[in-house]
């Protein structure tokens, strides 16, 4: 009994529990449906590529989990959302295709220039969006939402106008490479697994961490106690345009084409979404990398579970938005106070029995 | 019920998680009655306040109030003061954002034929509030365009203005100069005389004895015991409140501290200004000393040292710090210096709620370190359990958020981010507001002891008394200007009195 006090007092229990929950209503659709009953889990290797639905959550969710890391910093030291990380996305696929295969060509089969050219200058203009959402956010003081409204509705134009409004396909092996497989294992696990990985390093060796924190609890008192409040905020939306440069190549490799007017479309949402499911406040301070990253994976495990049950694309959005109420109403607060009234009752009823 | 009485509260319990926080505690309170509740941090004051006014539920005991038979259990604020219990909390408790006359009515705005807010009646009706009660203030404007004393005394004309037989005045006069203060115990007299009964809780003894017909004093969550004025003079209170005799009044300054002009300079400010807070100054500093800053409220004491410390740039003049001329633009570049500052604020400016005791303590030697540098968690342990052992902060571990702890001890653990950086040069800005009359003299000690050590103090205080005790030297402000230095001779009680008043009266 005590070990399971223990467990759920854990900061990701719920995280946890609602990702295992949306795992469950697979199996009882397994069982019921007279499939194996945990052919969610299985994994078969298939043409010398991992197959299977937990691979297919891992593989697509991989976007949103990359977005994830950035939008976390953001919200926990602005108390804010960047919404322009869709459209950044679309747009740094979009330059990066653009120069891959020059500027008017829409499909090419050998580079334009350099490979890695292409894919650091995609990664590059992500950061300088991000430099600019941040330089409102936090030197102009401009609140996050209307700041980085401005790229959402830009961002995806400017990738348009770069592609010269067509879609421009690079069909060459080494740049499909990054949204196949490499060996046996999807390339995008491997790049969001990297990311999370630098991300965790980073938040553990340096004192990152402890400075994001302390500004969005404390902005005034943390510039007295000699941070510099305005470069930190600075600092989280550009390592967030980082992570939707990185994740709008993915996307963009996965379809070896700069489809600016789709890439990375409403993604933000989903990446906002992971921050609220991973148990952190929108309200800033306090923020749990871990939880957003499950928060990620649960979102793809809810669309893959729709789809896997026969959901038609149309229908699915109605029954993923029934699940994420389910899951935020659970993390709620009324809802965590109702069941640790209901535990302490217990508790004492048990006292009373004894005596 | 007796007739003349309007507030008995009998027997109270109340425990929070693994401590008692009130044991059978009495309150009787008379019609027309100013009653001092007093004791130290963590004495249950607040705690029964809040039982009093539901924002507690307390587990035993019975609460009677004049006009209602039986016993009433409130089950919020909103409930209290509809029976007629307004209460004035330490910090505004207000909208900062809505005008003065939207913050006095809120809730019960003036309603039109139509449904919605009759702006000009509030407005009148708000005017005529802050005219009987003496206060210049425009109604109109935004709430935060006034001081925190105006918004305080607001707040406290907003309470009298509902109805009310009990009117609970939480620390009051903390952030009120002397003339403010003066204003509301006009004001409190004045309701005494309509019959309300004020609940006075303050840590000011010289203001308990100069308005207040009564005293209830509670240590560790218990009843001391009820008195009149009469029977209880400051020794004895002071004694009630510690459970032990103290020397309050006994000197703890050492002898021959008092002169450290010889000491090399640490601090030499010339002709600093920040526009429209504080007009240029000059200002010697030396090693090991601590000098007192001096003033009403507003005249500048907090903007001062703002302006050195780089919280506030400087706009002209130059600062030279051990001899070299420096420019400071941000905070950071005075803490690498060696500066230090505890701001006034302690709430905005102070603490970092959501963080633990540990991390708030080590907050200003990893800025120090920067970013790339993180502190090792064997490191900041040992560090955090040193101070909090060395404060005797009172916590439950070290890794308790901040924001739980009581207001002095939240205070200690400010003192301990900036003694963590091992300071040259600290500014203390009120440091002792709104903390038990035991951690004052601790801090007041530790501030000696320091300077003794050869750490340079800039301490300001609203209480003379305790920079008498303290300080070596006294710099004067008045109206945003610095006028004079006090120092050997005239550090006295009439000394600085007469230096504040500026020889006007």
């Amino acid at each position: 009994m005590d070990k399971i006090k223990k467990i759920t007092k854990m900061k990701l229990f719920l995280p946890i529990f609602s990702m295992i929950l949306v795992m469950m209503i697979n199996v009882v659709y397994d069982i019921a449906t007279g499939n194996a009953p945990l052919s969610f889990f299985s994994i078969s290797i298939n043409n010398g590529i991992l197959y299977g639905r937990l691979i297919d959550v891992l593989n697509r969710g991989s976007e949103v989990a990359i977005l994830a890391i950035g939008m976390t910093l953001v919200v926990s030291a602005s108390a804010g959302t960047d919404i322009s990380v869709g459209s950044v996305m679309s747009l740094s696929g979009g330059l990066c295709c653009m120069l891959l295969a020059g500027y008017g060509v829409t499909n090419v089969d050998q580079y334009n220039v350099p490979l890695w050219v292409g894919m650091l200058a995609g990664v590059a203009i992500a950061c300088v969006c991000g430099l600019f959402n941040g330089f409102l956010v936090a030197y102009m003081n401009i609140q996050p939402m209307v700041a980085t409204l401005i790229l959402w509705s830009a961002g995806r134009a400017i990738g348009l106008l770069l592609c010269n409004s067509n879609i421009v396909y690079v069909r060459v092996p080494s740049f499909q490479f990054f949204g196949a497989y490499c060996g046996i294992i999807p390339t995008p696990i491997i790049i969001a697994a990297v990311c999370v990985a630098i991300a965790s390093i980073v938040l553990k060796t340096t004192a990152l961490g402890t400075y994001i924190q302390s500004v969005g609890i404390n902005k005034k008192a943390s510039r007295i106690s000699g941070f510099n409040s305005a470069k930190i905020i600075l600092l989280c939306y550009v390592i967030c345009g980082l992570c939707a440069g990185i994740s709008g190549l993915v996307a963009t490799c996965r379809i070896y084409s700069a489809d600016t007017n789709n890439i990375g479309l409403n993604m933000e949402l989903d990446a906002i979404l992971a921050v609220a499911l991973g148990g952190n406040s929108l309200g800033g301070g306090k923020f749990n990398l871990a939880g957003s990253i499950i928060g990620a994976y649960t979102i793809q495990a809810i669309t893959t579970t729709l789809y896997a049950l026969g959901v038609s694309s149309a229908q699915a959005p109605v029954f993923k938005a029934i699940v994420v109420i389910l899951i935020v109403v659970i993390q709620s607060q009324p809802v965590k106070d109702y069941f640790k009234k209901l535990s302490s009752k217990k508790a004492a009823a048990k006292e009373a029995v004894q005596a | 019920m007796e007739n003349n009485v309007v507030l008995s509260m009998k027997g109270i319990c109340m425990t929070f998680p693994g401590v008692k926080a009130l044991e059978n505690v009495d309150f009787n309170l008379k019609k027309g009655e100013i009653r001092a509740l007093m004791g130290e941090n963590g004495a249950g004051k607040s705690t029964l306040i809040k039982c009093l006014t539901g924002v507690n539920k307390f587990e035993a005991g019975e609460i009677y109030l004049d006009g209602i038979s039986g016993p009433i259990v409130n089950k919020d604020t909103m409930d209290a003061q509809k029976k007629g219990i307004s209460t004035v909390y330490q910090e505004v408790n207000l909208c900062p954002n809505l005008s003065v006359a939207e913050n006095l009515f809120i809730g019960r705005e003036p309603m039109t034929k139509i449904g919605t807010v009759n702006r000009k009646k509030m407005n009148e009706m708000a005017t005529k509030l802050m005219k009987d009660l003496d206060l210049d203030v425009d109604v109109t404007q935004n709430l935060e365009e006034y001081s925190l004393a105006l918004q305080q005394m607001i707040a406290i004309a907003r309470a009298v203005d509902m109805d009310c037989k009990v009117l609970i005045l939480d620390e009051p006069t903390s952030s009120l100069d002397d003339n403010e203060v003066a204003k509301l115990f006009g004001m409190m007299r004045r309701l005494r005389e309509q019959g309300v009964g004020i609940v006075f809780v303050t840590h000011f003894l010289e203001q308990v004895y100069e308005v207040c017909d009564g005293i209830t004093v509670l240590r560790n969550g218990t009843l001391v015991g009820e008195y009149s004025i009469e029977e209880l003079p400051r020794v004895k209170l002071v004694a009630a409140m510690m459970g032990k005799d103290f020397d309050d009044l006994a000197s703890i300054k050492p002898e021959g501290s008092g002169d450290k002009s010889k000491e090399p300079l640490v601090i030499e400010a010339k002709g600093l200004s920040h526009t429209g807070t504080i007009k240029p100054f000059n200002l010697d500093i030396h090693k090991g000393e601590v000098i007192g800053l001096t003033g009403l409220l507003g005249s500048g004491r907090t903007e001062l040292a703002r302006v050195i410390y780089g919280a506030d740039r400087a706009q002209t003049g130059t600062l030279k710090v051990k001899g070299e001329e420096v420019n400071i633009k941000n905070p950071i570049d005075a803490m690498n210096l060696g500066m230090g500052l505890l701001p006034d604020d302690r709430k905005a400016e102070g603490i970092i709620g959501d963080l633990s005791v540990r991390e708030n303590i080590i907050l200003a030697m990893q800025a120090k370190s920067g970013i790339f540098k993180k502190i090792p968690m064997a490191k900041q342990i040992e560090i955090a359990d040193k101070f909090i052992e060395m404060l005797q902060i009172k916590t439950a571990s070290r890794e308790t958020l901040i924001k739980q702890l009581s207001g002095g001890n939240q205070q200690k653990v400010i003192l301990a981010r900036w003694l963590a950086t091992n300071p040259d040069f600290l500014i203390l800005d009120e440091p002792t507001r709104g903390i038990d009359i035991g951690t004052k003299t601790e801090i007041q000690k530790l501030v000696i002891k320091l300077a003794e050590e050869g750490t340079s103090v800039i301490f300001v205080s609203s209480e003379i008394e305790e920079m008498l005790r303290t300080c070596n030297r006294m710099a004067v402000l008045r109206d945003g200007a610095k006028v004079g230095e006090i120092s050997g001779e005239e550090l006295s009680q009439e000394g600085v009195m007469k230096a504040i008043a500026g020889g006007a009266k």
